[in-house]
């Protein structure tokens, strides 16, 4: 027999000739959130300033120079070629003189000081972006390998949950679910901002 | 009906990591006469009790999440056969390849053949509890493959040739000047200037990883949850170490234990939001990772899923004690146990220490192997109370005395550990605790021994074990005050 055949002929003989029903799952937990949208927007922020994320707040014709004032309070003095951006990201969104992600090995992604991207979706009482691989989001080691995260979050990506947030996503896409820069609790159980991912996450919020 | 009745084998003896060298009565007397070690624990363990209780208050549909989180896991147990074939379908059409392991030994044998297949000689691991049980680093390293760890509480334990006493926190037997310790004696290039500061610690770790992440060609992980329906797996992290070793090599090995496969990817919304907030006491992780088999141009481009059994299926023919396999490995139940806090995590010898390894690692082996775990409780109940997905591990407890009392013939010696359970039964102090907590009653009540039964002949022969699982009176008083309000 094969080890497939035979796990699974062992959960057949855990289980028994008569297999109890399966019990019903009731989903009586919040899946829809009363709270305004100017409301939503404010947990948001709360959340990802309590994991010690910048917010900065614009106007959709502003997104380009708070991207670019963002990326000059957090690197200081840098060259925009420094700073990667994903391939989808909308013409208005980027600053002069950054280069999009080419497609390069994933490893050279290192050599950048900062990347920018959209999201997905966002999740207010988590304090959560979901990036899913699109172009808009760029593949998973974009947003890992520089140091310096910029996502720019459109007001109606934002939901209140969990679930309104998993909801929104397609479940095969390459996904990652990022709540605050790189930390760990790791020694004595205190969180410290800043491990292998980025330490510095930059959130704007376009509204 | 149980698993030995019906003929299903445990984990093998010999390889991986569930059995101690020592009955826990015997190796928790080391931990209890260790200040340092007590010290440490009990820091740690009140930080997270505190955040935790936090999060958790906030949620005002924490109840409905948590029946909603016990009921998917056992909906998934009742057919776990059906969401394990479903699992490998949509795995392998897109794109993975699934491979199935009755043990231990198979698991390792499997992971070890992949790895040479690829050429490479040295693997990045992302912390995987499986990977631990089974004793995968010590099979690859045997095949000359060096297993780097590279979360940062496992990079600790690694570092420091040790053993890792927590389920999320392997290091947490650790301080920050004893770390610091451990980096400065075997990072190569450490900075000699090196501070405690956590921060500071964390960098070096960063410093010391990041050329290993870049240059890796193979990465093995573990799993938080599979979902069948779609082929997703997750892991949930925080350091970004995870999302390194998931992105960046060319070939990702994944091993779980079969009983982390979930049904839909809904129930994803369930367990994301029980997890975090159970475990660091974080309204959520930093990174969450969901992946399905292989994604053209970003990621992994080869990628495998091994299945293991070493000892699951024994543990889902018991009724009484399969709901075990629901832990999500979140770790509350060890922040809040006060036997777990004394004695620390090396004693349960097991990779699975605290409540839910007092019930898990005697069923995956029998619990002939590890007899005196099951003892390794003053059921207080306080486990039961913060599991996310409820598992009432004090029934567990008490079913798996019943099995291992009934295991043994009158005549035999009983086991050390078993005389520890004498020792609460006749210390009228904690008597009275007991009973305070209702866990007298729950222990009358649900037990299948009645209580005379369940003592040794000598009930009163309590005195040579009375140090070791009997905490010191201060201290469990004090801990008991601060964790009922009594
Ligand atoms: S038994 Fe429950 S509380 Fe303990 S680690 Fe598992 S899920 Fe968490």
């Amino acid at each position: 027999m094969s080890a497939r055949e035979e796990v699974l002929a062992r959960i057949r003989t855990a289980l028994g000739e008569d297999r109890a029903v399966v019990p019903e799952i009731v989903r009586d937990y919040r899946t829809t959130d009363e709270r305004t949208h100017a409301q939503l927007l404010d947990v948001l922020t709360d959340r990802l300033e309590d994991y010690k994320a910048t917010v900065l707040r614009c106007s959709p014709s502003e997104v380009a120079p708070t991207v670019r004032a963002a990326l000059g309070t957090a690197m200081g003095e840098h060259s925009p070629a420094d700073v990667v951006l994903a391939p989808g990201l909308p013409a208005d969104w980027r600053p002069d003189g950054s280069v999009e992600d080419d497609g390069r090995p994933a490893v050279a992604l290192a050599d950048y000081a900062a990347t920018v991207t959209g999201v997905s979706v966002a999740i207010a009482e988590t304090g959560t972006l979901v990036l899913d691989g699109s172009p808009l989001c760029g593949r998973r080691a974009l947003s890992l390998l520089p140091d310096c995260l910029v996502c720019v979050v459109e007001a109606d990506q934002v939901v209140g949950g969990v679930p309104e947030g998993l909801a929104r996503v397609d479940p095969t896409a390459p996904l990652t679910m990022i709540s605050g820069p790189s930390a760990t609790s790791d020694i004595e159980l205190q969180r410290v901002e800043g491990v292998h991912g980025p330490r510095t996450l930059i959130v704007v919020l376009v509204h | 009906m149980t698993g030995v009745f019906l003929g299903l084998p445990t984990a093998p003896r010999g390889v991986g990591h569930l059995r101690g060298d020592r009955s826990f009565p015997d190796a928790a007397r080391d931990s209890l006469r260790d200040g340092q070690l007590r010290a440490n624990l009990g820091h740690a363990t009140a930080t997270i009790r505190g955040k935790r209780a936090a999060v958790v208050g906030e949620v005002p549909d924490w109840a409905e999440l948590r029946e909603a989180g016990r009921a998917i896991k056992a909906a998934t147990m009742a057919r776990l056969d059906d969401h394990l074939v479903a699992l490998e379908e949509q795995v392998t059409a897109r794109g993975g390849t699934v491979h199935w392991a009755r043990d231990a030994n198979e698991a390792n044998e499997i992971v070890t053949r992949l790895v040479q297949a690829t050429g490479a000689d040295e693997v990045v691991k992302v912390k995987s509890m499986a990977t631990q049980e089974i004793g995968l680093n010590e099979a690859l390293e045997a095949a000359g493959i060096a297993a780097h760890e590279t979360d940062l509480a496992e990079l600790i334990v690694q570092l420091g040739e040790d053993k890792p006493s927590h389920i999320l926190v392997p290091a947490i037997h650790k301080n920050r000047a004893e770390i610091r310790e451990i980096f400065l004696r075997t990072m190569p290039g450490v900075d000699p200037g090196l501070t405690d500061e956590p921060r500071k610690l964390a960098m070096a770790a960063r410093a010391h990883l990041r050329e290993r992440f870049l240059r890796a060609r193979v990465a093995i992980s573990g799993v938080n949850f599979a979902v069948a329906e779609t082929g997703t797996l997750s892991v949930v992290e925080s350091e970004g170490n995870g999302r390194m070793c998931l992105t960046l090599p060319q070939t990702l090995i994944t091993v779980m234990g079969i009983e982390k496969v979930v049904p839909t990817f809904r129930d994803l919304e369930v367990f994301l939001q029980l997890l975090p907030r159970s475990s660091t006491g974080e309204r959520m992780n930093p990174y969450t990772s969901l992946w399905t088999g292989v994604t053209p141009g970003d990621g992994p481009q080869e990628f495998h899923l091994v299945l293991v059994d070493n000892g699951r299926t024994a543990v889902l023919a018991d009724d009484a004690g399969r709901s075990a396999l629901h832990c999500i490995r979140c770790s509350a139940c060890l922040n809040v146990c006060p036997v777990y806090e004394r004695a620390g995590g090396h004693a349960y010898g097991s990779v699975y220490p605290g409540p839910i390894g007092a019930v898990l690692s005697p069923q995956l082996t029998g619990v002939e192997d590890n007899a005196s775990l099951p003892y390794a409780s003053s059921l207080c109940g306080a486990c039961y109370d913060v599991c996310p997905v409820a598992i009432d591990i004090p029934s567990i407890l008490v079913h798996l005395r019943g099995e291992h009392v009934e295991a043994q013939s009158r005549t035999t010696p009983e086991a050390v550990a078993f005389r520890a359970l004498s020792t609460a039964m006749s210390n009228p102090r904690l008597w009275r605790l007991a009973q305070r907590a209702a866990g007298l009653g729950r222990f009358l009540a649900r037990g299948r021994p009645t209580l005379p039964a369940v003592l040794p002949p000598p009930a009163s022969k309590w005195t040579r074990t009375r140090d070791l699982p009997t905490p010191p009176k201060e201290t469990f008083t004090q801990a008991w005050a601060r964790e009922h309000g009594s």
